[in-house]
């Protein structure tokens, strides 16, 4: 008996979603005393409504509905939070997701609307405009050493503007956002592939979803499992040791931001392609989805199967502040729960840290007393 | 003419205060991507001493909006502190959290104040028009010098000395570079680490008060600082974490960003007919070229990012 619950803490899977928890129970706590802080009347009622989302609605059927929704957008969320964690795994911080995705949204609304292109060409090119994107700044740290932080902050802007700039072009005459796609080029919108059906007819269901899922397999897979992987992620723990063991060290960070780019573009092309949001080109501040991808990659444990339930995590609080009560509260709610999610985690190592060490500490307690019982 | 030099000098001084700030955190070993997020506190703090102190006398106001947004960059900078320094958490990642969380809370905090004063003002602008106008010192031919551009002036005297010609700054430099042999001799490695990151905090915060009080009278919380901590980052790596050299960076930055505000009152920039995004852009496109020739060779602090581990060589 004893011995099991050992094994249970010791497991760092286990620690990681103790952890996670833990980090998710300290940024509902911190939220709520915001939501009390503003208004004590109707905190309980606010901060279930963001945890609840869809299950806000009492009819079953629009709750499912609305539960499609959220799936529509946790599949960007999941390509963005997939960006982030494939360029950590190789030691590079991603920051730039949300501009790779910018860029992807650039290409993938341009040519659906200018070009009518069919929907897989405008993911092939929202994919390749992000992995362009992320290869400036794999190139800007390879060859010249700038920090890629930095780097993808300014890229960030200037895809924003470049995008906005673009797309103006292809924008409904009367107001900021993007034509929309369903009355322009349904050709460019995500087959469903009957998969509306299961969300009460929800249009904004497609296979984005299932395939999004694929891509964190992928992931997985690729990261975990192949020789490309393992080079990467050498290359990402001492790049003087790759190098040293005959990797092509620069190619390989090039590489990483380059996947990492197409894999937010993708997401953006997931979003945009399936109807859901048109692109505003007024944007003044660079897309938010990037940013909680941040948050999801560490909430996940950096796991490629974890941060498919931690990005679905994000997307169903973001969703939900939606349905706070909008006199007393605004929806900005949920994003500064995140964050204070995401800075949390920041101290996952250390909780896993004080965890292992105690867990030691009891091990070699028991261990010492059955020695002493032995010389007895 | 005069308005392209006053909107450089006053970027150049947001730059400047801000640049430095990431010289004290980064010279005493903590990378400091949080610093737009401290800049956000710090124009919320200012902000909010404008909004319920308006009618202070002009003196009064310079004083009390500065001590509000550099108690709120400190106060702010207490998370990067805590969290690198007392549980060696991933400085990257922290920065980063604590940008979102700042531009989140302020929004939040900004609509909550509006909405209790007026249910249908659900923006999260505060506006200072003529709380604004306390700063302004003496006004020349459309070329006006404010409070800000002094104070930044006194702060570089005072960083150059600080940190080459008192013990402080000596120490400090120190545990950027070697932390073991600095504590060998005695030095508190922690306590220089969080005195560098609060200085981080205060010129941030300061930095935060004057960026959103150049050229406008409102500010909409929503949209934090748009990228100029990490242009002040830029900056510092351009001027290769030495104060002087940074305030020479900052003055070319912010003649960059100035023209993006300024360019459509030049004749010869205005028959180019380049669209206005391409002059937003520019800050960012010069940094990012910047950054390119300069950091080849950059000398940043050896120890900096790397949590401080009394049990390691």
């Amino acid at each position: 008996m004893n011995k099991e619950k050992k094994n249970i803490l010791s497991n760092g899977a286990v620690q990681t979603l103790l952890a996670s928890l833990f980090c998710i129970v300290l940024g509902l706590v911190v939220g709520y005393v915001v939501l009390l802080a503003i208004n004590p009347a109707g905190a309980g009622r606010a901060i279930t409504a963001i945890l609840q989302n869809f299950l806000y609605f009492p009819r079953p059927e629009v709750a499912l509905e609305y539960f499609g929704s959220t799936l529509a957008k946790t599949a960007p969320l999941l390509m963005c939070t997939l960006s982030v964690l494939f360029a950590y795994k190789v030691g590079l911080f991603n920051i730039g997701a949300s501009g790779q995705y910018s860029v992807g949204a650039g290409f993938a609304l341009y040519f659906g609307i200018h070009y009518n292109a069919p929907w897989w060409v405008c993911l092939i090119l929202a994919m390749l405009g992000g992995a362009a994107l992320g290869a400036i700044a794999g190139a800007l740290k390879a060859y010249l050493n700038v920090n890629e932080v930095i780097a993808c902050i300014m890229l960030n802007w200037i895809s924003l503007y470049a995008v906005n700039t673009v797309l103006t072009e292809v924008k409904e005459s009367g107001t900021t956002y993007t034509l929309p796609l369903r009355t322009n080029n349904p050709n460019a919108l995500i087959p469903h592939l009957g998969l509306q059906h299961l969300f009460a007819d929800n249009r904004y269901v497609t296979i984005a979803i299932p395939l999004a899922v694929i891509f964190a397999i992928l992931v997985w897979v690729v990261l975990d499992k192949t020789k490309l992987g393992y080079e990467l992620k050498a290359t990402g723990l001492s790049i003087n040791a790759a190098k040293y063991a005959g990797m092509r060290e620069k190619k390989n960070i090039i590489l990483t931001m380059a996947i990492s780019g197409a894999l937010a573009g993708l997401g953006a092309g997931f979003l945009y392609l399936c109807g859901i949001e048109q692109w505003s080109c007024a944007q003044t501040a660079v897309p938010n989805m990037g940013f909680n991808g941040i948050a999801a990659a560490f909430l996940g444990g950096i796991h490629p199967i974890g941060v498919i339930f931690s990005s679905f995590f994000i997307q169903h609080i973001t969703s939900g502040g939606a349905y706070v009560d909008k006199m007393v509260y605004c929806s900005q709610i949920s994003d500064l729960i995140a964050a204070i999610i995401i800075y949390f985690c920041g101290f996952v190592l250390f909780f896993k840290h004080v965890m292992r060490s105690r867990i030691q500490k009891s091990e070699d307690k028991k261990k010492n007393v059955a020695a002493k019982k032995g010389g007895e | 003419m005069a308005l392209l030099l006053q909107y450089t000098l006053i970027y150049a001084s947001v730059l400047l205060l801000v640049a430095l700030g990431g010289c004290f955190s980064e010279r005493s070993g903590i990378i400091n991507l949080g610093l737009e997020g401290i800049m956000v506190a710090g124009a919320l703090g200012g902000a909010l001493v404008m909004k319920y102190m308006p009618n202070l006398s002009p003196a009064a106001m310079v004083i009390g909006v500065v001590i509000g947004s550099v108690v709120f960059g400190m106060v702010f900078s207490l998370l990067l502190a805590v969290a690198a320094i007392n549980f060696n958490a991933d400085q990257t990642l922290v920065g980063t959290a604590m940008n979102m969380l700042a531009t989140a809370a302020a929004t939040v905090f900004v609509k909550a104040i509006n909405m209790a004063e007026n249910p249908n003002n659900v923006a999260s602008t505060i506006q200072y028009i003529d709380q604004k106008k306390a700063f302004s010192i003496i006004k020349i031919a459309g070329f006006e010098i404010n409070w800000f551009m002094i104070i930044t002036i006194v702060l570089l005297i005072l960083a150059n000395v600080v940190l080459y010609h008192t013990r402080l700054g000596l120490r400090l430099m120190a545990c950027g570079e070697h932390p073991q042999a600095a504590d060998s001799v005695g030095i508190n490695v922690y306590k220089m680490r969080y005195i560098g990151v609060l200085i981080s905090g205060f010129l941030g915060g300061l930095g935060g008060i004057v960026y959103i009080t150049a050229g406008v009278s409102e500010w909409k919380f929503e949209n934090g600082v748009a990228g100029f901590g990490f242009l002040a980052l830029a900056v510092m790596i351009f001027g290769q974490w030495k104060p002087n050299p940074i305030a020479l960076a900052a003055l070319l930055f912010g003649l960059f960003r100035a023209l993006s505000n300024v360019y459509s009152g030049f004749d010869f920039l205005a028959s180019l007919n380049i669209p206005g995004t391409f002059y937003k852009m520019l800050p960012y496109i010069i940094s990012l070229l910047v950054l390119a020739v300069s950091s080849k060779k950059s000398r940043a602090p050896k120890a900096e990012g790397i949590p401080y581990d009394k049990g390691q060589r």
